[in-house]
């Protein structure tokens, strides 16, 4: 039994075993999406009960994996009495927004947002700026002590957010700058700046040098290559960090917790407004975790096949 | 779907020849401190200048900080500027290593992390194999339901964790009292520490887990096919293909994959935080809740300090291993 074509082992990823909505994009190129049928004749010669006991497996892990989730919705969208049913009901019979609108009473619900929303924009667009600039120094010049500021860089990721905040904590005090959204905002550049210089680099470094040769070679000034022909082929690629630097910073719970005061929260700490001490309103809660978590998921939806190359780029290859 | 999707396919990177770029090979490995801009290198240095400034400001400067602090006593009368902190040596240090609360919290962190990684990467390295056998449909199932547990931010999935296991109207327990023989109506799972941060721990395998199977999945693509076939024509069965074959090609990932779940479940702490409505019971507290409460709730900066710089420290063990992986990388490029 031999593999028909052999896939070079650099070959797009969507090969077989890899049908459409795998990890990567590209896999409904007409090539790409030719093997996988391949794949699946071969292996339809095995045994095909095989099969079946896998998909179920697959589905226990779909079912497992997915409940949470699931939950959420189903207690979001029942009527609060039929959530602390003894016996709970798998798939819901009324349909209410009740809960949605307990949950806009409970404590202010766009004031909290409206924070989140500054502070995960401006620390994004300070990222993606300064970031973007340490990238391509790191990516694109050959100096001394490249590699010291890229083992920085990365062992700065490695520092525990919550080991510092006790300094952070003192440094914005003593700077006046608790409970002040500006103080967050520094603050979330320390875990969202390396994280954007060093996704960017790993989008930078997969674009062919050669391109930027060329054109510079055409009569363009290094900028003018890198602004022609570089960041075209770079921008999804800022897209993707900067949606997925935006979510770090708006899921981001601690410093909000520990650096804003009740009146100046952010979403996530508004989240705890539910449990008070007479215990937690657990339907309407779910119905404010909905609202803070379904944009968020559709977003990172969106960007997470990109993510996960750029995260990563390089270290297969060891 | 939308400007993501758009580009070209490049998991694995068709490396530029940008090899004999890497020339100048920097000092020695380790040194994680900043350089300063030496000789007039120009131009790269302008791009990073801003970058660096930004990050010795907030970072280095509360790094320093972090330091000086677990060598000061500092309380609430410093905070608020009637004392100045005055330095105490190791009086910290000695006082929390002499701590055998300190001791029990280390050792449960240890065993909390150590476990929670060994679940994520053995059901991660599971559901990416399975992934591999299942028909299409269900593989982009399985694959939606991942990414939207990845997504989840962390206060809203403990919030949900926090609903699935509660006492009285948690599913989970109604669930397992269908079980014949099993009455758990009403079971309390916060009423003791180990069961408590079980169920903590699955809430943060339950968020670890899809980065682990997607970057594995894409990986698993990259072993080429006839190394596979090659070694079952010599008569491997499915466990000798995937120890001798699949486990060597994947290994750069998954050294990555443990280090980074390392690193990310010993700094596990909303989790804790939320789940123990802001107050961890002395039987749940990590070093990361150890340290805040020690700083916020008692007052002793010093002593918190102390003890993140512990914490700091333990991990940097771990941290020389995934660092001298990515340096590999950096030489490539």
């Amino acid at each position: 039994m031999t593999v028909p074509a052999a896939p070079p082992a650099a070959a797009p990823p969507g090969g077989p075993g890899s049908p459409p909505g795998a990890a990567t994009a590209g896999a409904t190129t007409p090539a790409a999406a030719r093997r996988p049928r391949f794949a699946r004749r071969t292996r339809e010669e095995g045994p095909r009960r095989g099969r079946w006991g896998w998909n179920l497996l697959g589905l226990l892990v779909f079912a497992v994996a997915g409940f949470p989730v699931y939950w959420m919705l189903n207690t979001a969208f029942k009527p609060a009495k039929d959530a602390i049913d003894p016996d709970p009901h798998f798939f819901p019979r009324v349909f209410t927004l009740e809960n949605f609108d307990r949950a806009f009473q409970v404590a202010d619900f766009w004031g909290p947002v409206g924070r989140s929303l500054i502070v995960s924009l401006v620390v994004v667009v300070i990222g993606i700026v300064v970031g973007m600039l340490a990238a391509l120094a790191i990516s694109r010049f050959a100096f001394r002590g490249r590699k010291v500021v890229i083992v920085g860089i990365l062992a700065v990721q490695m520092v525990p957010l919550v080991a510092m905040i006790i300094p952070v904590f003192l440094l914005l005090n003593d700077l006046g700058q608790y409970d002040k959204l500006t103080g967050l905002i520094i603050t979330y550049l320390t875990f969202i700046l390396p994280f954007t210089v060093w996704t960017l680099r790993g989008f930078i470094v997969n674009i062919p040098k050669e391109l930027e040769e060329a054109a510079m070679v055409d009569g363009c000034t290094r900028t003018g290559a890198f602004l022609r022909v570089v960041f075209p082929l770079l921008a999804p690629g800022m897209v993707a960090t900067s949606v997925y630097g935006f979510i770090q910073a708006w899921n981001e719970y601690l410093y909000a917790l520990m650096l804003m005061s009740q009146q100046n929260q952010t979403a996530t700490v508004w989240l705890g407004n539910f449990t008070t001490k007479h215990g937690t309103e657990y339907a309407p809660m779910m119905a404010g975790a909905t609202l803070m978590a379904v944009p968020i998921v559709v977003l990172f939806l969106l960007v997470q096949r990109k993510m996960a190359a750029g995260l990563t780029a390089g270290a297969v290859k060891g | 779907m939308s400007a993501a999707d758009t580009t070209t396919a490049k998991v694995p990177p068709t490396r530029p020849s940008t090899a004999p770029e890497s020339a100048p090979r920097g000092s020695g490995p380790g040194a994680p401190g900043r350089t300063r801009p030496g000789g007039g290198a120009g131009a790269p240095w302008l791009l990073l200048a801003p970058c660096l400034i930004v990050l010795v400001l907030v970072l280095g400067y509360p790094l320093v900080r972090l330091v000086t602090l677990s060598f000061q006593k500092f309380g609430q009368p410093q905070l608020w500027g009637f004392q100045d902190p005055e330095s105490v040596g190791l009086a910290n240090f000695t006082k929390i290593l002499g701590d055998a609360e300190f001791w029990a919290v280390v050792l449960r962190t240890v065993v909390f992390a150590g476990g929670a990684v060994i679940l994520t990467m053995v059901l991660g390295m599971l559901i990416a194999l399975l992934l591999q056998r299942v028909s299409g449909w269900v593989k982009a199932l399985v694959n939606v339901a991942l990414i939207a547990s990845w997504g989840m931010p962390i206060v809203v999935a403990t919030a949900i964790f926090k609903w699935l296991f509660d006492s009285d109207y948690g599913v989970l327990n109604w669930l397992l009292s269908r079980l014949p023989g099993v009455d758990m109506v009403g079971h309390n799972w916060f009423a003791s520490g180990p069961q408590g941060l079980a169920v903590i721990m699955l809430l943060v395998v339950w968020g670890a887990v899809p980065f682990v199977v997607i970057t594995l999945s894409a990986g698993l693509t990259q072993v080429p096919k006839e190394l596979e076939e090659a070694a079952r024509l010599d008569g491997a069965g499915a466990w000798g293909v995937f120890r001798y074959v699949t486990l060597p090609i994947l290994k750069p990932v998954i050294v990555m994959l443990t280090t980074l779940s390392v690193i990310w479940d010993m700094g596990v702490f909303p989790q804790v935080f939320v789940m123990r409505n802001g107050h961890p019971e002395a039987e749940f507290q990590l070093l990361t809740t150890y340290s805040y409460d020690k700083a916020f709730v008692v007052n002793d900066y010093g002593g918190g300090s102390a003890i993140a710089l512990v914490t700091v420290l333990l991990l940097l063990g771990v941290v020389a291993v995934y660092m001298r992986q990515m340096l590999k990388i950096g030489e490539v490029e």
